[in-house]
């Protein structure tokens, strides 16, 4: 069975962030990146199954400019057999739409029976590119799923989503999309072993016309960044415990009239 | 109607919207639009079509049939846009819940339009729709907006001010014909987490949040007394959940839930870069930590410096103080 797992390179949560000259883009000079945590658990379920059926392929696909590939092999220590990177400056400016479309443009030719992804990357938060992936391709979906099985003769998947309240299971018929929720599982770190046999791994650049696609226009446009307005400064309430809690009270009724 | 906006019905499950849709309807009819609410449903109330045209849909598009439910998200697609191509709406409009974010985005994918998804503020620029959203575990915002229409968007819950229920204004209620096929996946079964008796952590107006401060799972028990006087949700800091100490469905924060309440307390949480992303568009926020360098203290409105053990029995005992008079 040929899994893809899409993933998306993003900043460290703790990397500080500034908006460039310009307001239109962020400052990225002194920028860690990492593979988006959801991503991992996504990665982390497709070596499972494989591991679990003895075979199969498991191929990590990333867009982005020449920085991904540090973030494509990561995935291949952790054990992804091999990556794409989906590198082209007219993808320079993408949204969900035009992301999703070149990525099922390359599942496509890849051929692969399941597609796993992060159930958001945690840069813009967006949250839609598995669903819209699935639209893409016209194959079933199922997002925020906690955990998977996938049967002996590789058919169908069942799979349960986290929605409020409960987890609601189904069988998806594969070809299928599955977007991971944390707590799926725990991703495994690359071993020593790992991150060698990573160098000698494939990473194929792919550019938008060896898909056969031409100049998608972006249908959402940034028209601009800003930094989050500062709150206004706190007050620390002074005083022993049963005093700070009553006056802390009273604020909260009078003067936030929160409660 | 053409050029309405469309504002997608979340439910109960049991035929009555839930009370975010008046945020999202409010928001629609202050945008300048007539807001007609669509509903696609197994079973909708009279009660519930009725509450959703107090709070301002002109109109309830109704697609009830059983194929609805439980939500799939190629049937529900098919339906919509089958509607949206007679309907021709300018925006479409969804409070975000795990299946509306995902049934939005797979619309806009078919539409072949843009999504904004957890906005949580939107204005016409002109004749154009702006959405603001958290970037960068919400240390940025982002305007976008859209080349063409339908725009499409979910609305972070707690944020937008929702309509006021007026009791004397009614919606007509159409049942269009559309697709209802049966999706491509089997719906197996429904396994329902055990409820703590409080608002779900989205949803709810307060919430109360235990960090490693709470030193051990036993201890988050005072924080659900409080949560019972209050009537507030329980959460937890990834601190504590990845300690094993909370289920992960209750984590606040980037790899778990956003939240925007009225009011948030925070019991020995320290304010982590992660956990801030998922809960600083609260309006209050209130910070109780040991450690007067904690960063949550950076953003909160009221701190108290203090053991959290001494502090949860007496806040709990003052809120009932308040409440019973």
């Amino acid at each position: 069975m040929k899994i893809v797992v899409c993933i998306k390179q993003v900043p460290d949560t703790a990397t500080q962030m500034k908006v460039a000259a310009g307001g239109k883009a962020i400052e990225t000079a002194g920028i860690t990146w990492i593979v988006s945590p959801y991503d991992e658990y996504a990665v982390e379920e497709a070596l499972r199954i494989k591991e679990k059926r003895g075979q199969g392929e498991v191929v990590a696909v990333s867009l982005g400019p020449a920085r991904v590939k540090e973030a494509l092999r990561s995935c291949l220590a952790m054990g992804c057999d091999r990556a794409i990177h989906l590198n082209d400056p007219a993808w320079a400016e993408v949204d969900t739409l035009t992301t999703a479309r070149a990525l099922a443009a390359v599942i496509k030719q890849e051929g692969a029976q399941l597609v796993l992804a992060g159930r958001q990357a945690i840069d813009d938060d967006m949250g839609a590119v598995a669903a819209q992936l699935a639209e893409v391709l016209g194959w079933p979906c199922l997002s925020w799923i906690m955990q998977e099985v996938v049967d002996a003769d590789g058919k169908t998947v069942r799979a349960g989503r986290q929605v409020e309240g409960g987890l609601e299971l189904f069988d998806l018929p594969l070809p299928a999309v599955l977007s991971a929720q944390k707590g799926m599982n725990e991703p495994r770190y690359p071993t020593l072993k790992g991150i060698m046999g990573a160098k000698k791994k494939e990473i194929r650049d792919v550019k938008a016309s060896d898909l056969g696609l031409g100049a998608d226009q972006v249908q959402l446009t940034l028209v601009g960044l800003e930094a989050l307005p500062p709150r206004p400064p706190g007050r620390v309430i002074q005083g022993d415990v049963p005093t700070a809690v009553k006056e802390l009270v009273r604020a909260l009724r009078e003067d936030a009239k929160a409660i | 109607m053409a050029g309405a906006f469309w504002c997608i019905v979340e439910d109960d499950r049991k035929g009555s919207p839930k009370k975010v849709m008046a945020e999202v309807i409010g928001e629609a009819t202050r945008l300048g639009g007539t807001a007609e609410a669509v509903w696609l449903t197994d079973k909708a109330t009279d009660e519930g079509l009725a509450q959703l045209g107090a709070w301002g849909a002109t109109r309830v598009l109704l697609l009830e049939n059983a194929a609805f439910a439980p939500y799939q998200s190629d049937v529900w697609v098919s339906a919509a846009a089958d509607l949206a191509a007679k309907e021709s709406p300018k925006a479409i409009l969804a409070p975000v819940t795990s299946r509306q974010r995902e049934f939005v985005a797979r619309l806009a994918a078919r539409l072949g339009v843009g999504l904004a998804a957890d906005s949580v503020g939107l204005a016409m620029d002109g004749d154009r729709l702006v959405a603001t959203r958290p970037v960068y575990a919400g240390k940025l915002l982002s305007r976008v907006t859209w080349a063409k229409g339908p725009w499409v968007a979910t609305l972070r819950p707690n944020v937008f001010r929702p309509a006021e229920s007026q009791p004397g204004k009614t919606a007509t209620v159409d049942r269009p014909a559309v697709t209802a096929g049966s999706g491509a996946a089997k719906f197996v079964e429904r396994r329902e987490e055990a409820s703590t008796g409080l608002p779900e952590l989205t949803e709810a107006e307060i919430v109360i949040s235990g960090g490693r401060g709470m030193k051990g799972p036993e201890n988050y028990v005072i924080l659900e007394e409080m949560g019972g006087v209050i009537g507030a949700a329980v959460g937890a800091s990834r601190a504590a959940v990845d300690a094993g100490w909370r289920p992960h469905r209750f984590q606040i924060g980037q790899t778990g839930r956003t939240i925007s309440p009225k009011l948030y307390l925070g019991f020995g949480v320290s304010g982590a870069i992660q956990h801030l992303a998922g809960m600083r568009t609260s309006k209050v926020i209130v910070a109780i930590n040991k450690d007067p360098e904690a960063p949550i203290f950076k953003i909160a409105d009221y701190g108290i410096v203090g053991d959290l053990f001494e502090v949860v029995p007496a806040l709990t005992q003052e809120f009932k103080r308040l409440l019973e008079k």
